[in-house]
């Protein structure tokens, strides 16, 4: 199959007056098209930015990365990937549909491509069917973040990048926007890449896990997420899903 | 498993609650109109009995009934004077405003520029206004030109501070949500940074459209025949007290309903809670 994302060697430094911080030191990956990777890792780990490289908001000091074959900037300009933040990023002067129209606005105007969702209907596709017309002060932390979501999927894009979106809102809604997501991954067919640090969200979210290590930011170890497809929240009781939570705990220990 | 309309009306006491909040939200909207009312009369009860108690003269101090009677039998005087006024104030206010927002946008786009002159505004901003007036005069004439002048110029300082912290205070996030989107510097500054600058705006418009006010009228302290600054002037030369006052309430009637314009029109435009609030 062929890679969706490709990273190879990848640096970054950021020099400050006062020190120079490596956040990444020579990080591979790759995920496949359709693939829904979990990057882990603690605070510091540079998850963050190694998905701001994929997305041209950083530009790596060393390294290669393509995206579908094509440089992140030129993969930014198509319009190739979505990108969703861990504050949802709503202009709050704009109703929940008017944000999810936003990226036909800006960027040179464009018309949505043939056959792909428009905003209402994305916006019923993350559970939001009426609160088209709300503002961003009337909606909850989750449903906020569901309107990002539905932002970020406008237009179809081949990849949505995830920065600990869910990391804000409490357990309950996080569960469930946890379920609601993979099942959008099933449906859309987007290739994901997802950070977070949570090792549950990890490992019930992705069909691998990348773990990182911190200080500096670097590979530690690729886990397979051997699970079905179809997932519900009881998958976490399971012996598969414990053992492999386990296991991305040691890997985890053993960055340290 | 949502809550809806029919759920909620099921509750028994909730008829009741909602009565309930509803009175007392009115007994507070009352209290609120109420409270203001009876304390400015009761200052101007106390104004009144020092006046008379304390037996002050006319040309020192005069009372609140001397002042009323001088508003209604001096009314087309102090109109007639306070138009120029007003005229200077709404002129400055607008001229200094919108040079301020053009300048915050330069500031914003152009570091560069930020840099070299921010320290001149800064410098300007620190001659007092009474010493700021008599440059103008000499440099702009007798008429209206430097009253509108002082007038602009003291409403400029505060929207350029403003108008430059509303710009750059984007979420940070939302920014780089526009950079992902490959929305260019005009589309930024459209869709993000002036939208999210207006409550700042709005909060110097406030400091401005009183500042205006006193901006014309220190102007007309200067060489003037008409306006409410001069005739303040006039008044006090006169010992005319009453006259006094009375122009004194005239003006800042003025510059009240000024202030309550801008806070409608804020009302109107803003209508989002901001993020963080200013």
């Amino acid at each position: 199959m062929s890679a969706a994302v490709e990273c190879r060697g990848v640096t970054v430094r950021f020099v400050t007056d006062r020190r120079t911080v490596t956040a990444l030191r020579d990080v591979s990956m790759a995920v496949e098209a359709g693939g829904f990777l979990s990057l882990l890792g603690p605070s510091g780990c540079g998850k963050s930015t190694l998905l701001r490289v994929v997305a041209d908001l950083v530009k790596p000091s060393a390294g290669d990365v393509s995206v579908f074959g094509m440089a992140p900037a030129a993969a930014r300009a198509a319009r190739t990937l979505g990108f969703v933040f861990q504050d949802a990023a709503l202009l709050p002067w704009r109703t929940a549909l008017q944000n999810v129209e936003l990226p036909l606005e800006v960027g040179g105007r464009r018309e949505l491509p043939k056959g792909a969702p428009t905003p209402r209907e994305l916006l019923k596709l993350v559970g939001l069917e009426g609160w088209e017309n709300s503002f961003p002060h009337e909606l909850s932390g989750g449903m906020r973040q569901r309107v990002s979501i539905a932002r970020a999927l406008l237009g179809g894009p081949r990849l949505l990048l995830m920065d600990e979106p869910f990391g804000a809102l409490d357990e309950i809604t996080r569960d469930r926007l946890n379920e609601e997501l993979r099942r959008v991954w099933q449906e859309t067919g987007t290739t994901i890449l997802f950070v977070t640090h949570s090792v549950y969200e990890a490992v019930f979210l992705g069909e691998q896990v990348l773990v990182l290590a911190a200080n500096p930011g670097r590979n530690a170890a690729l886990v397979t997420v051997d699970l079905p497809r179809d997932r519900d929240l009881s998958i976490r009781e399971t012996p598969a899903f414990t053992t492999i939570v386990s296991g991305l705990r040691d890997s985890l220990g053993r960055g340290h | 498993m949502s809550i809806t309309a029919d759920t909620l009306m099921d509750d028994p006491g909730l008829k009741e609650a909602e009565a309930a909040h509803e009175r007392a939200r009115r007994r507070l909207a009352w209290r609120r109109r109420l409270l203001p009312v009876a304390g400015i009369l009761s200052m101007l009860l106390l104004w009144w009995c020092l006046v008379y108690i304390l037996e002050v003269p006319p040309f020192v101090a005069p009372s609140p009934v001397a002042v009323a009677t001088t508003l209604v039998a001096k009314w087309p005087i102090l109109m007639a004077n306070l138009v120029p006024t007003a005229i200077e104030a709404l002129v400055g206010f607008a001229l200094g405003n919108i040079v301020a927002i053009i300048i915050a946008t330069v500031f914003v786009h152009r570091k560069t520029v930020e840099e070299a002159f921010f320290p001149v505004v800064v410098l300007i901003n620190t001659i007092p206004v009474v010493a700021k007036a008599p440059i103008l005069v000499l440099l702009l004439g007798n008429g209206m030109e430097p009253k509108i002048a002082i007038a602009a110029l003291i409403c400029f300082f505060p929207t350029l501070v403003n108008m430059v912290r509303g710009l750059e205070s984007v979420n940070p996030q939302a920014m780089e949500l526009m950079r992902v989107l490959s929305a260019s510097e005009r589309e930024i500054f459209f869709k993000l940074r002036l939208r999210n600058s207006l409550p700042y705006l709005f909060s110097a418009l406030k400091i401005a459209a009183s500042t205006a006010v006193i901006g014309a009228i220190v102007g007309e302290w200067i060489g003037s025949t008409t306006g409410i600054g001069a005739l303040i002037i006039q008044s006090m030369y006169n010992f005319d007290s009453a006259m006094l006052y009375a122009t004194v309430i005239v003006g800042s009637a003025f510059s009240v309903a000024f202030f309550g314009v801008i806070i409608a029109v804020e009302r109107l435009v803003v209508r989002w809670q901001p993020a963080n609030p200013v």
